[in-house]
């Protein structure tokens, strides 16, 4: 049961074959047997889910069932969920209940899924590995000596090993795409403002933006239908209409013209990972696309830009933690000072508490100019290579991370060889770029993931351009052995 | 640029955040290295380019001035530290 698609399932739940309660419990004893030494979810919601369950049940028997009525999803930490805690991976909400649900929870009940649980993440989604969740780290299911990935890596964990059929994700510099890179996954970043911020707590409100993860191109688009939309709760949630992504799925690829940035095969790229890549580009040749070697001149900003916007932009945010409404609070403060000092320097973690002075550094009196004015100069360099590109091409390829998924502890003591791990991630959120990464292949026994880049909007053409190539290959069919 | 133990209580005080007094010098270790990757930005020639605080562009959209939200305060105030009469509780801040 759990191997099939999502239009799989839906057809088994329409036809009586078996029931969403049945279903639902068949993840939760998965989530039993394997969560222990997966780390993969903080909370399972199993009450909730079986309550849902039967919900969904009512509907599919009255025949008003919806196309996902009655599917278990597992949503990442971040998002607001009323009634089940919203740790974001942090000491500071750990007892944090949400007077709300998000946009996106809301969406996903109204559609009629389940809510299997909240995944592990890194805290407040600052991390490219999950390992700086208070909740501890993840184990990558194709090999639990290997990080599955952040700052999503529960969701990618829990999808890869088949504890969910699918889950949701936030991306700020590559949080989908990367784990769904090292995890086997097909993960997709939409445009800045497809879908609404609304109760996902914010980390850098001017490029969170969140996404399915899930095992196809077709399953992402289903998840992606439910979630896109306009939401006048969100203020950079845009107007526009969202078409059916599943429609356009099956749309011919010949004459696709692919772009492959030179700056995205240089050094630095594991060599074994560049071959997986470029057998992948051969065969969307084969698929009739043409080839064209452009360049992204400003590529190398990248990670220098996004570390002075993201700090700056979650210091801002994060001020909000402060002991007051909501969250930790230190035992016995004796003043207001002394209260927001521990509250908050007892409740973060340390990456987190790094990224918050960084931020405040950069906006302090004195070095606004020279760091976050020039970030957003830089950001903009960045974005017109792309519009630039986008003159000649249709879509940008290349590989979603630098190499297959590394050993956990490997880079927990050198914050910016953390960071590189984003290198081909960070430009698309900084433009404000929709981004997939696919599976694309192996490297001793761990996934190889094809990023795809877009232009603005263009979420049906990627889900389209992944769809044909998962058609001609079976890479995302692929799961790890110990969790068959 | 290298930042130092002064630099880093700075920083921290500015943030509100209480560090222990160990760990100052791996923040100021840290720091240095990653504002040492940021500082590959001042060479870069940004004259006459405008700053992109929005990837869109986009400029804030204005809602008509309705009420819309209900008063939820009681449900609000369920999850907070400590509440009394309907008010957020801080140590005194006025002798």
């Amino acid at each position: 049961m759990h191997t099939k698609t999502l239009s799989e399932l839906s057809a088994a739940l329409h036809n009586g074959d078996i029931s969403s309660v049945e279903l639902t419990q068949h993840y939760l004893d998965r989530i039993s047997t394997y969560n222990g030494e997966l780390n993969a979810f903080i909370t399972v919601a199993e009450e909730h889910a079986l309550k849902q369950a039967r919900n969904a049940d009512v509907q599919l028997q009255q025949k008003t069932a919806g196309k996902l009525t009655g599917i278990p999803l597992a949503h990442k930490d971040i998002f607001c969920t009323q009634g089940i805690r919203t740790s974001c991976a942090s000491k500071m909400l750990d007892n944090f209940i949400a007077p709300y649900d998000a946009t996106v929870v809301e969406k996903t009940n109204a559609a009629g899924m389940v809510t299997l649980g909240k995944t592990n993440m890194d805290e407040f989604a600052m991390g490219s590995s999950n390992e700086t969740s208070f909740y501890g780290q993840v184990q990558n299911p194709w090999d639990k000596q290997c990080v599955p990935g952040g700052s999503s890596g529960g969701s990618a964990a829990a999808v890869a090993a088949r504890l969910a059929p699918i889950a949701t994700g936030t991306d700020t510099g590559g949080s989908i795409r990367q784990p769904a890179s090292l995890c086997n996954l097909t993960g997709l970043k939409p445009t800045y403002g497809r879908i609404s911020r609304y109760g996902m707590i914010a980390f850098a409100s001017s490029l969170d933006q969140a996404g399915p993860m899930a095992h196809s191109a077709e399953d992402a688009a289903l998840l992606l239908n439910e979630m896109a939309g306009f939401d006048p709760r969100d203020s950079t949630s845009v107007e526009q209409t969202v078409p059916d992504y599943s429609a356009s799925l099956n749309d011919a690829i010949e004459g696709l013209k692919i772009g492959l940035p030179k700056e995205y095969f240089s050094e630095g790229l594991d060599p074994q990972v560049a071959s997986v890549i470029e057998t992948a580009i051969k065969t969307y040749e084969s698929l009739g696309a043409t080839i064209k070697e452009i360049t992204l001149p400003n590529t190398s900003l990248a990670v220098p830009t996004y570390y002075v916007v993201a700090p700056a932009e979650c210091s801002s945010n994060l001020s909000r933690m402060d002991g007051v409404r909501f969250g930790h609070r230190c035992e016995d403060p004796k003043d207001l000072l002394d209260l927001y000092q521990r509250s908050r320097g007892e409740g973060f973690g340390e990456e987190v508490k790094r990224r918050i002075m960084i931020g405040t550094y950069a906006l302090s009196a004195g070095y606004y100019d020279a760091y976050y004015l020039k970030a957003q100069q830089c950001r903009r360099l960045i974005s017109d290579d792309f519009k630039q590109a986008f003159n000649d091409v249709d879509v940008i390829m290349g590989p979603t991370a630098p190499t297959t998924a590394f050993k956990l502890g490997d880079k927990t003591d050198d914050p910016v060889a953390m960071y590189l791990a984003d290198i081909y991630t960070i430009s698309t959120n900084l433009a404000g770029l929709p981004g997939m990464s696919i599976p694309a292949g192996f490297v001793d026994g761990l996934p190889v993931g094809l990023q795809i880049i877009g232009n603005y909007f263009d979420e049906a053409r990627l889900l389209n351009v992944a769809h044909r190539y998962q058609q001609a290959t079976d890479w995302h069919q692929q799961t790890p052995d110990n969790f068959k | 640029m290298s930042l130092d133990k002064t630099d880093v209580e700075k920083i921290a005080y500015l943030a509100r955040l209480a560090i222990d007094d160990n760990d100052i010098p791996d923040y100021a270790r840290d720091l240095t290295t990653i504002f040492g990757l940021v500082e590959q930005l001042s060479s870069v020639d940004t004259t006459g380019i405008s700053p992109m605080a929005h990837p869109l562009d986009a400029v804030q959209r204005l809602r008509p001035d309705e009420v819309t939200e209900t008063d939820q305060r009681e449900q609000f105030q369920a999850i907070a530290p400590k509440t009394e009469a309907g008010v957020y509780l801080v140590p005194q801040v006025i002798e």
